[in-house]
């Protein structure tokens, strides 16, 4: 019987902390939307994702279309099916590796950055200060970040989409002698609007899941270093678990039969 | 007198409850503040101070008790409401507070630029005029927060905190860490916005000397209440042995320090 106790605890204690982080994702996309809203603010945090970001994402998604390449020969060569690389390339590229990629490199690189620091900004009091100055703190800290995550990570996906196939395509043509022109064609053929459209509303979720988890471990964050360390490291760890459980969800939205 | 006594207090508090877990920090306190008026809190490291200045700014949410700005309840105020209240508000915070991404300037300039009261060139020119009021130069405008001293960061947040002009200021320890002279300018310049611009100040501080000067009465927290008020003139004769022992910052007496010897 008693063994119900921590697991009523721990439910209990989810759908709290569920309930918290719904009202605070609520109360920051109200202040998107409503003016004043800082264009200085958004500009800065749209670099920060989108700019600084490209290197990364260009890195990981080149590599992953080289690897997707290789991988899928030498398996297909089985059953004579190595034509199908272009195709298998950029579905996997524009559906899944790019967004999810482009968001787990995103939340380690930003999601930590922005739970870091409001996280110091909170244990140092300038959040409280904000306050004090007429200023609210989810309007002036955290609706810029959301909306520079929910516009910048699409466009960084899109990159990455072009980048990975490009990866593909290299390995293809110059080691596994591929013709250039039949791969292009054949990566063009079968491709739809809903394979690429698909993995760019994935990536404007990632992007919202990154920014509202760095920002609001950062806002409850408390006491000191460490407190910001845990933060931190939440911040990371729940948006890479939410952006692995919602890209199947999403998946299942725009693919279930 | 009769005419006064028809203006609600610029600040009222009333039997004010606020507790961290079991630990109880404030416990029905009681307090005062007149319009213009200077009032000083004193009272041990550690006996909440600090707390009851974050209830009155609305940053901490007090279990039980009202708290009146203006004659205006605002406890559970809803955020916009809240908001324009604040507006009234100038706070220095004990650690200072500077926004570390902001210049020195920037920071100083915040209230007027966020508020909408001023643009960003008239923002900047009322920045370098009241940093100057601090005792800092134009050469520190440029600087960031992270490059000034733990004194010069806390004239910085005294310059921010004053830069609207606002009605009310809360000076959380507003002269430590400042050498003696630097302690009486500061000083100066707080009387200088209550009784020449006439604001109203709730300081808090350690300084007695400071107390002296700034606060037109002094007001002692002790255990979660206010044991001891009055005009700063009797504070030598208040005939409380809390006061006494505190002023003349004595180790024996009532106020039993929780140091322990191992
Ligand atoms: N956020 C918090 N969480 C838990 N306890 C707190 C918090 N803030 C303050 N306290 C506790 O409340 C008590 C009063 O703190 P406060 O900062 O008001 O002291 P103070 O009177 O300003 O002291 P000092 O003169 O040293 O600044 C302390 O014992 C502190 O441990
Ligand atoms: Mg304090």
């Amino acid at each position: 019987m008693n063994i119900f106790q921590p697991i009523g605890k721990a439910f209990l204690g989810f759908l709290a902390a569920t309930g918290r982080l719904s009202l605070f994702a609520i109360v920051s996309v109200s202040h998107c939307v409503r003016p004043p809203i800082y264009p200085r603010l958004i500009g800065r945090q749209m670099i920060e994702i989108g700019y600084y970001s490209l290197p990364v994402v260009g890195l990981t998604t080149l590599f992953s279309g080289m690897v997707l390449a290789l991988q899928s020969y030498t398996g297909f060569a089985r059953f004579s099916a190595e034509s199908a690389v272009p195709n298998v390339v950029v579905l996997s590229m524009t559906r899944e590796l790019g967004p999810v990629l482009a968001g787990l490199m995103v939340a380690g690189r930003i999601g930590a950055a922005m739970a870091a620091e409001i996280g110091t900004m909170r244990v140092t009091e300038q959040v409280d200060a904000l306050t004090t100055l007429s200023t609210n703190p989810h309007k002036y800290l955290v609706a810029p970040r959301l909306i520079a995550g929910l516009t910048m990570l699409p466009l960084l996906v899109l990159v990455g989409d072009i980048i990975g196939v490009f990866g593909g395509y290299l390995i293809s043509v110059y080691k596994l002698g591929f013709n250039p022109a039949i791969y292009i064609k054949n990566t063009w053929q079968y491709l739809e609007f809903l394979d690429v459209f698909s993995g760019v509303v994935k990536a404007a979720c990632f992007g919202f899941i990154v920014a509202l988890m760095g920002c609001y471990n950062g806002y409850h964050s408390r006491g000191g270093a460490q407190g910001v360390g845990a933060a931190t490291t939440n911040a990371v760890v729940s948006a890479s678990i939410m952006i692995l459980i919602s890209n199947y969800l999403i998946t299942e939205m725009f693919f279930a039969k | 007198m009769s005419a006064e006594a028809n203006i609600p207090p610029k600040i009222k508090v009333a039997d004010l409850q606020k507790r961290f877990g079991p630990k109880v920090v404030l416990d029905g306190l009681d307090l005062d503040v007149g319009v213009g008026e200077s009032v000083v809190v004193i009272g041990g490291s550690g006996t909440g101070k600090s707390v009851l200045l974050k209830c009155i700014l609305g940053l901490l949410e007090p279990e039980e008790g009202t708290i009146e700005i203006d004659g205006q309840p605002v406890i559970g105020l809803p955020t916009a409401d809240r908001e324009e209240i604040n507006r009234k508000f100038g706070m220095l915070f004990q650690g200072a507070a500077l926004f570390d991404s902001l210049k020195v300037w920037e920071n100083v300039a915040f209230g007027l630029i966020q508020g909408g009261r001023s643009d960003r060139t008239e923002a900047r020119d009322i920045a370098y005029s009241k940093l100057a009021d601090v005792g800092l130069g134009t050469d520190v405008g440029g600087l960031w927060p992270a490059e000034l001293s733990g004194g010069m960061k806390k004239r910085v947040a005294l310059a921010r905190a004053i830069a609207t002009t606002p009605e009310i200021i809360f000076f959380d320890e507003p002269t430590t860490g400042l050498d003696p002279i630097m302690a009486d300018v500061i000083n100066d310049l707080i009387v200088k916005c209550t009784r020449e611009l006439g604001a109203t100040a709730l300081s808090i501080t350690h300084d007695m000397a400071s107390a002296r000067k700034i606060a037109d009465r002094i007001a002692m927290l002790y255990k979660g209440k206010i044991i001891w008020q009055g005009p700063t003139s009797q504070i030598d004769s208040s005939g409380n042995e809390f006061v006494d022992q505190f002023i003349h910052g004595r180790a024996e007496g009532p106020i039993r320090m929780e140091v322990r010897a191992p």
